[in-house]
């Protein structure tokens, strides 16, 4: 089998999983502690849940706290209904945690339009009376790298909070510095499942969605796993040390497949893109058939989500495509794990196999 | 040589079954996605399955199964997206459903922390705990649930405390979380006897909650469930083993004549506040706890002791001790030594 579904989830990093280790530990070790216990167990479990919340806030801008949450969704989820907002301007290729949660947030929900690029406007107009503006980071599905910056600003212009969802770009790229609240997942940057994160910038005030034991300052009750948290930060701290190296890692890796898939269309822009997501379409490629002849090559014909949904993809809709375009387009992601002969041996295959459909 | 530490706060969280981690070991070798299509992803889906219909048998459960990150999540959904508006709940539950609770009615309960199953029928949805985290007492769920339905209302059970160690309690849904059974913190599940008593919200899990699926945390959940509770026996005779030696001091034990789960004990020492004695238990290396984990750096009254009309005073001096699967005589014995040097220590002072 080789793994080309990068942005469905990522490998666990084997420093991920030896940082989990110790607090997996059974009645031998006083690994185990409930983190908000104030005896010696506890209170030692506490201390490692602190140092990974910092490794993750340092891979986040200063001047703000990290609250660690069940998922990403979670966090969006808690940044968006955390919130008395009455109206969202959101891209329109943002992932179903942001937009269906804006929908049910009851907020009016206005459109930022996406380019044929797969880029917002950097100058996109803010109606009047948004209260938040959620623009990705990264876009999940074709990897184009939203001009956050830009985004943020016009929001706070507008006297809007800017929400980015970050799940795709953290640990890859420097953080959208001027956000107000960020969403994180442990998992697609090679830490565990079951962790993500909200990071807030001091002075934004939310209201909790899960009530109970009062945990992380009020803001998300629930015991915290020490394991899931370490492996969350060791992660962090891995993708931070290895910003540069797993970038150039990338960056070799797309050199090289889109060499092999030279006759085929790019979804998306080439240059503001984050690289070990290669979205690609060719008339008349039946996907279902391409999937089902290389059953032992991991790749997507968009977000796992939605994958069996049988809808097409609301991201190339978003950027122009028809329908029979939009179904005839694949998925590759790769990343650090990733090595250049298998990249290139599956991504040969799935050349081949088009090739062999006539197309 | 350093003593090894006895752990009694099993009510807190429990040590990782080691088939727990082992499962939970094999899980993190199988990262893919379940919700991908592919042949990783759809067999991580499959493991996901097996996962939930191994649990539900474990538990023997008919209905559906939602997986969450716990059991504070589980019941902030079940709270919030039920289909009949929350009518009641009872004062001693955990304060994962009363901060959800604003509006709703506080069931009357009697000195033992009891409900009432006849004076809990509403038509609405009633919200009754299994086992009181903090003194063990086990509601009478099955009349409660019965009377409930009668006045058609639906019955949620917060069994985080019960679940992997009584049977189900006869309830339309259930909260419960892995690390109080020795599975790993993270996950928990939401049990639902029909989709219909819920409002969807969209994502995984058949629309009921979105984020990617723990396959790990599912995997040594249903691991650690199929361990089954056979040790429970020799808890209840730990137990009559310290209560008995304490009470024999000059303690009194909280709802010491009712069902009580056989891990769980609250145990007042006159004279001596719960503060003071977990900083001289934690500096012996005894784990114990006053109350739950989560309010116990507040230094708050229980919200349960009150509601079952202890005093302020009498109530800031108990804490709880709860036991587990590894917990033996020689811990209890221990135990007991500390707990009668602390109120000598008191008597002398």
């Amino acid at each position: 089998m080789i793994y080309l579904d990068y942005q469905a989830t990522t490998p666990l990093a084997p420093e991920a999983r030896d940082a989990m280790l110790p607090w997996l530990a059974g009645p031998e070790a006083p690994g185990f502690a409930n983190p908000h216990s104030p005896h010696r167990p506890g209170r030692t479990a506490a201390a490692a849940i602190e140092l990974a919340r910092e490794r993750v806030a340092a891979l986040l801008p200063p001047g703000g706290r990290v609250i660690f949450t069940g998922s990403a969704t979670e966090a969006l989820n808690l940044a968006i209904l955390g919130r008395k907002t009455r109206q969202i301007a959101g891209s329109t290729i943002e992932h179903a945690a942001v937009l269906d949660t804006a929908q049910a947030s009851g907020a009016r929900l206005h459109l930022l339009e996406t380019g044929s690029d797969g880029l917002v406007a950097p100058d996109a107009a803010i109606p009047p009376g948004t209260d938040l503006v959620a623009v990705m980071h990264v876009n999940n599905e074709i990897g184009t790298i939203q001009p956050v910056a830009d985004l943020a600003r016009a929001a706070h212009r507008a006297g809007a909070l800017f929400l980015c969802d970050a799940v795709q770009g953290a640990g890859k790229l420097a953080p959208p510095a001027e956000a107000d609240l960020i969403a994180l997942s442990a998992h697609k940057l090679h830490g565990p499942k079951g962790i993500g994160a909200l990071w807030i910038r001091d002075g934004v005030e939310l209201a909790p969605l899960i009530h109970g034991g009062g945990q992380e300052g009020g803001l998300r009750s629930g015991t915290l796993s020490p394991a899931l948290c370490a492996g969350f930060g060791a992660a962090a701290a891995l993708a931070q040390a290895r910003m540069a190296q797993d970038a150039a890692h990338v960056a070799m890796l797309w050199d090289r497949a889109r060499a092999i898939f030279a006759g085929w269309t790019l979804n998306g822009s080439a240059d503001q893109r984050w690289r070990g997501n290669l979205n690609l379409r060719r008339d008349g490629l039946d996907v279902a058939r391409l999937m089902s002849d290389l059953r032992d090559i991991a790749f997507s014909a968009g977000s796992a989500c939605a994958s069996g949904s049988g809808r097409p993809s609301h991201v190339l809709r978003a950027i122009g495509l028809a329908d029979t375009q939009a179904k005839s387009s694949i998925r590759i992601g790769f990343g650090r794990y990733t090595m250049l002969g298998e990249l290139e041996d599956a991504c040969a295959r799935i050349a081949a196999a088009a090739a062999a459909q006539g197309v | 040589m350093t003593p090894t530490r006895i752990y009694l706060d099993h009510a807190a969280t429990t040590p990782l079954l080691p088939a727990a981690r082992a499962a939970l070991l094999d899980g993190f070798a199988r990262w893919a996605n379940p919700s991908s299509p592919h042949a990783e992803g759809r067999g991580a889906r499959a493991a996901l399955e097996d996962a939930r219909a191994r649990i539900a048998a474990a538990l023997g459960w008919q209905g559906e199964v939602i997986f969450t990150s716990g059991a504070s999540e589980a019941l902030a959904i079940a709270l919030t997206r039920c289909r009949l508006p929350l009518a009641a709940v009872s004062p001693v539950e955990h304060e994962a459903v009363l901060r959800h609770a604003d509006g709703a009615e506080r069931l009357a309960v009697d000195a033992d922390g009891l409900v009432d199953p006849a004076a809990a029928a509403r038509r609405g949805l009633v919200a009754v705990q299994q086992v009181n985290n903090e003194t063990g007492v086990i509601q009478p769920l099955d009349a409660i649930a019965a009377a409930v339905r009668a006045a058609g209302g639906l019955l949620l059970a917060d069994c985080a405390q019960g679940a992997g160690k009584l049977p189900l309690p006869d309830a339309d849904l259930i909260a419960l979380s892995a690390h109080k059974f020795g599975g790993p913190i993270g996950i928990g599940a939401l049990l639902v006897r029909d989709w219909a008593m819920l409002r969807p919200s969209g994502g995984q899990e058949r629309g009921y909650r979105a984020g990617t699926e723990n396959l790990p945390g599912a995997l040594a959940m249903a691991a650690a469930l199929e361990r089954g509770a056979d040790w429970l026996a020799n808890a209840a005779r730990l137990r009559r083993q310290w209560e008995v030696s304490i009470c024999a001091a000059g303690g009194e034990i909280v709802a010491a004549e009712v069902p009580r789960l056989a891990t769980i004990g609250a145990c007042r020492m006159p004279g001596v506040s719960a503060a003071a004695q977990l900083i001289r238990f934690d500096s012996l290396g005894i784990s114990v706890s006053a109350g739950s984990a989560c309010s116990s750096g507040s230094l708050r009254t229980s919200h349960v002791l009150g509601a079952m009309s202890m005093d302020a005073g009498p109530a800031s001096e108990v804490i709880r001790v709860s036991v587990g699967r590894e917990t033996g005589a020689a811990d209890i014995a221990r135990f007991v030594e500390v707990w009668r040097g602390i109120a000598r220590g008191r008597a002398a002072a």
